[in-house]
């Protein structure tokens, strides 16, 4: 089950509408940085509101698009963990360390328009020629 | 006990199937939705360490009656390599597998029973319960 990926902007949007196998998720990996060099993406948001289960390799996938992402030149964020979620992730001992998340698409897209302006304040940002 | 569900896992899309299954069986049975995702994860966890040591194996799910306790039993199966050190294997990041050794350790955290039996070139059982009050 391939996960749709929207470009908006200067952001890509991956939306996970239903169960990954192992498989998925690292073709979603692959796809995802892929276009981030492609679409010259700043921003790249993982929709998980979806997802009724994160386990171990699920997690770490997540964590290895946001810091392959980064190397890149793109900020992640993952959007929509769900409470139940959140709570089974903790008790298997499993963190996001170093990955930002926020509630659900709407905040992820204003976290990443403030990083964007946070970057052109210290002019650290990407010259737009666009 | 009651009708025991096998799954045989031989593929990433089986521990998906397990899962879910795992999850439908504990909201038959009357399990939260934060239990129905625990022992989701924790199918997930041992069902995928069936893949990646065992290549191939199978996940049992059923639900007992313990006086006014319920529970849901799954049990994952290989006769693949075996665990040499199971103490060690059940000791946080511990992997033989380069993986992040969560999946025993991560496991044993979410369910109530947990039990490890393994011999070398034999194969692993891992047995492992949910419980909960019944009319609670």
């Amino acid at each position: 089950m391939e996960v749709p990926i929207l470009k908006q902007g200067h952001y890509l949007i991956a939306s996970i509408q239903s169960a990954l196998t192992d498989a998925d998720l690292s073709q979603l990996r692959e796809a995802l940085i892929e276009r981030v060099g492609r679409f010259r993406a700043r921003g790249v948001i993982v929709d998980v509101t979806a997802l009724d289960v994160m386990d171990s390799f699920a997690v770490r996938t997540l964590r290895d698009i946001a810091h392959m992402a980064r190397l890149r030149g793109a900020e992640t964020v993952i959007v929509g963990i769900q409470p139940e979620v959140a709570f089974a992730m903790v008790q298997l001992g499993l963190t996001l360390k170093g990955v930002s998340t926020a509630l659900d698409l709407e905040e992820g897209l204003l976290f990443l328009d403030h990083q964007a302006q946070l970057r052109i304040e210290r002019g650290t940002g990407r010259i737009d020629r666009g | 006990m009651g009708d025991e569900l096998l799954i045989p896992i031989a593929a990433d899309t089986d521990v998906v199937t397990a899962r879910q299954r795992g999850r439908d069986l504990a909201a038959e049975a009357g399990f939260s939705s934060g239990d129905q995702t625990v022992i989701a994860a924790a199918i997930s966890e041992i069902a995928r360490n069936i893949l990646m040591y065992a290549k191939r194996g199978e996940v049992a799910l059923s639900v007992v009656a313990n006086g006014d306790r319920q529970g849901v039993v799954v049990v994952a199966r290989d006769q693949g390599p075996g665990i040499r050190d199971v103490s060690r294997a059940l000791e946080d990041g511990y992997s033989t597998s380069g993986g992040l050794g969560l999946g025993l350790p991560g496991a044993r955290r979410l369910m109530d029973d947990f039990d490890v039996s393994s011999s070398v070139g034999k194969g692993t059982t891992v047995t492992m319960k949910k419980w909960r009050r019944m009319n609670a």
